[in-house]
């Protein structure tokens, strides 16, 4: 499988890495290992950690920072971002849609089935429209290169996307530790991320709401594992963390608990799932949410940030169809394209995944986070006729992508520099405006060959940059 | 027909509660077979917060309760027109896409006795299914209350071949779902005219969707469809999705609930 270096063509340095070429040839060996070193121990003054589920060990393990930038041209992310932000409005406007007429099902350009049978379907929601015709505020589009011109959609997020404080604080760190790469170089600045959060905020408060909203972000606590991403935000933004308890409803309104009594809420950007938001809408033994939150909400008394409902737009069954959704509400062919896929619940497309195992990766409908994953050129024997038993069983709640051959980018490793696959999280904001900030969060696989980056999966992360044209 | 309904429901705790938040189902909406003369719902110290429509057509309104408080008493009185309409759902606005309604929930997961049940059941289309569907529950799951529970599921309910309308109901919409018939919970009242028999004026039915008719409400209970004796107020998609009034109360002690429902004919 021949894989696209973004440095190397060849023997010749492709331009956008032309100055990291000198960088990394003059640099000594224990200036080197120093810097990786002083790099942990930055990340790990700062707490941000991410804790790995069902993999034991500890965790509050770090998630390895690489520090060979990632580097995009500005010609290159100007073409990412027109996809990227025209992905965010067709998946926007899906989510009106099948909570209004369902003009799309209608149509027959998706089937209904995997709309309105889809768990993450809100009913509670159906017939509204949220502020600004916004549901999903922070679109997180998963990318992978596999050329020059070449970039797929592997997932959209549109619940709650996490790693943006990676983006961030990759930034601080490599801004810190080499100065002089950043003079030589003109890299957009990323840090007004949270400028532009707050701003996309405040841009969608419900019409009840008069004079500077109130917005605060919602967080399940400090066991969750992105609990340091929800503070860091809440300290950029300069607006308050709070947890279900410190929020209630009264009357029409919902207010926060100060020291100076309370006060109304008009925002609340939430890091919890819908399922836990309310328990007199949703699950009734739900201890993180607020009771009559919904009420509230449906009423036009506070926005939810994202809104309810929000994640049928992203489920890997319905992802097949975002470049119909660009065609139909957009009328615009789509700039990214998806990965091909089969949904093995479709008879004729089971058939062709189960001829071919050994080729192709296999995952969950609702799974994330890279568990419960098939990865056919990586896998044993064993654990492909594990999977074409669960394939066999419940066919329904697989798909299958053919093994990209994702591009590489130098990194660190023991014996020096060598090419790593990565991919891409940019992070595109839905208000008043869409905007995205020129950057995102590249997660590298550290072990050699490795196509899966995941950070629960021994994945790591780099600084990505875009060059000022 | 015309009814009164009066309708009480009163909450205690062995300590005073520091407040009280509920969400009520608790409106009648207006449609071709139900119109609304009067309708008042009062809690004791309570502040009316905010209302709306759902999707489904139901009238959505939410109370707070400021503690500290040993006792809240929610009172529901109202007069509606009532007209039997065979159980069609006619003229009521909702958004909701039916095939929503296919999705099971705990209560409504189909076992292999419920599949078996509804696998048994023909008619030549889907109205006559649905009433071949309601025929069964009714002969499978005889009305006895005090045997199940809020919790009992419809697979539980069939086990034991006894249980009351929500475990009727539960079951008549496991079986429509599984024959791809999309089904909801409807919770309501029913007048007790003087036909001898025994029926809960607190009451819960199923609705089914058929195609060409819209929501069709059939009542496994009473082995009949909804008439003029009925009253519905909302739907969802089991019991607990459906409740008339849904509420949390923080900071107290043990809750005991009483309920009292009195459904009249009056004079037109």
């Amino acid at each position: 499988m021949s894989q696209f270096n973004e440095m190397y063509q060849g023997s010749s340095v492709r331009m956008p890495y032309a100055r990291l070429q000198d960088w990394v040839a003059t640099m000594p060996e224990e200036l080197r290992s120093l810097k990786q070193a002083e790099a942990e121990a930055l990340f790990r003054r700062i707490g941000i950690t991410f804790a790995v589920y069902g993999e034991g060990g500890d965790p509050d393990r770090l998630i390895p920072f690489d520090m060979f930038p990632r580097v995009f041209s500005g010609a290159e992310w100007s073409k990412l971002e027109r996809g990227i932000k025209q992905r965010a409005r067709a998946l926007n406007a899906f989510l009106v849609d099948v909570y209004g007429r369902g003009e799309i099902i209608r149509a027959g350009r998706i089937p209904g089935r995997l709309v309105y049978q889809n768990e993450a379907y809100e009913k509670a929601v159906s017939g509204f429209v949220p502020p600004k015709g916004v549901y999903s505020h922070i679109v997180g589009v998963d990318i992978v290169r596999t050329g020059p011109d070449e970039f797929y959609v592997l997932e959209d997020n549109c619940r709650t996307p996490s790693g943006v404080s990676y983006m961030l604080e990759s930034r601080e760190i490599m801004m810190r530790m080499f100065p002089d790469l950043f003079r030589e170089n003109r890299i957009e600045p990323v840090d007004n991320y949270s400028e532009k959060l707050r701003r996309t905020l405040a841009s969608v408060a419900p019409a009840k709401c008069k004079g500077e909203p109130t917005v605060v972000i919602l967080t399940p606590g400090h066991f969750n594992s992105a609990y340091y991403e929800h503070s860091l935000l809440a300290d950029l933004m300069g607006v308050e963390l709070v947890e279900g308890q410190d929020l209630f409803v009264d009357g029409e309104y919902v207010y926060m608990r100060t020291t100076e009594g309370p006060q109304r809420v008009d925002v609340i950007y939430r890091r919890i799932d819908d399922a836990y938001l309310d328990p007199l809408c949703f699950r009734p033994d739900s201890m993180l949410g607020i009771p009559g939150l919904m009420d509230v909400y449906r009423s036009g008394g506070v926005s939810i940030c994202s809104a309810p409902g929000a994640g049928v737009a992203d489920d890997k069954a319905v992802y097949t169809y975002v470049p119909d959704m660009v065609r139909f509400y957009l009328g615009e062919e789509p700039i990214l394209q998806n990965v091909p896929t089969w949904q093995c619940g479709r008879e004729d497309d089971l058939k062709h995944v189960l001829a071919n195992l050994p080729e192709l990766v296999v995952k969950e409908v609702h799974g994330s986070g890279g568990y419960g994953m098939l990865v056919g050129p990586k896998a044993s024997k064993d654990d492909i006729e594990r999977f074409r038993l669960k394939l066999t069983e419940d066919p329904g709640n697989y798909i299958a992508q053919p093994t990209l051959a994702l591009s590489t980018v130098p990194t660190f490793v023991e014996e020096g520099v060598a090419p790593r696959h990565v991919d891409l999280r940019p992070y595109c904001l839905v208000g008043e405006r869409i905007e995205l900030v020129p950057g995102g969060l590249t997660r590298v696989a550290l072990k050699e060959g490795s196509l899966v980056v995941n950070s629960s999966q021994g994945g790591g992360v780099k600084d990505t940059w875009v060059l000022a044209e | 027909m015309r009814l009164t309904v009066d309708h009480v429901t009163r909450y205690r705790y062995d300590a005073p509660v520091r407040s009280v938040v509920q969400s009520h189902r608790l409106t009648p909406s207006s449609f071709s077979g139900q119109k609304l003369i009067d309708w008042e719902v009062t809690v004791s110290a309570g502040i009316k917060g905010a209302r709306h429509r759902d999707g489904a057509g139901d009238v959505v309104q939410g109370w707070t309760i400021a503690g500290p408080v040993a006792e809240v008493t929610v009172h529901v009185r109202g007069t509606v027109d009532t007209e039997d309409l065979a159980g069609v759902l006619r003229g009521h606005r909702e958004t909701v896409a039916p095939d929503c309604y296919l999705r099971e929930t705990l209560p409504t997961r189909i076992d292999v006795a419920l599949a078996d049940l509804a696998s048994k059941a023909s008619g030549p289309d889907t109205l006559a299914l649905a009433h071949a569907l309601s025929a069964a529950v009714s002969d499978a799951i005889a009305y006895r209350p005090g045997v199940t529970h809020a919790h009992t599921t419809a697979a539980e309910a069939l086990a034991l071949g006894e249980g009351v309308c929500q475990d009727h109901a539960h079951a008549l919409m496991a079986c429509a779902r599984s024959r791809g018939i999309p089904a909801r919970y409807v919770s309501g009242y029913l007048f007790a005219d003087a036909d001898g028999q025994a029926h809960e004026a607190a009451h819960a039915w199923a609705e089914l969707h058929v195609a060409g008719l819209g929501w069709v409400g059939f009542d496994p209970a009473n082995r009949c469809c909804p008439d003029a004796r009925y009253i519905r107020l909302g739907s969802g998609f089991d019991a607990q999705d459906a409740a008339p009034i849904r509420g949390i109360a923080r900071g107290g002690g043990h809750e005991d609930m009483d309920v009292t429902v009195a459904i009249q004919q009056a004079a037109q």
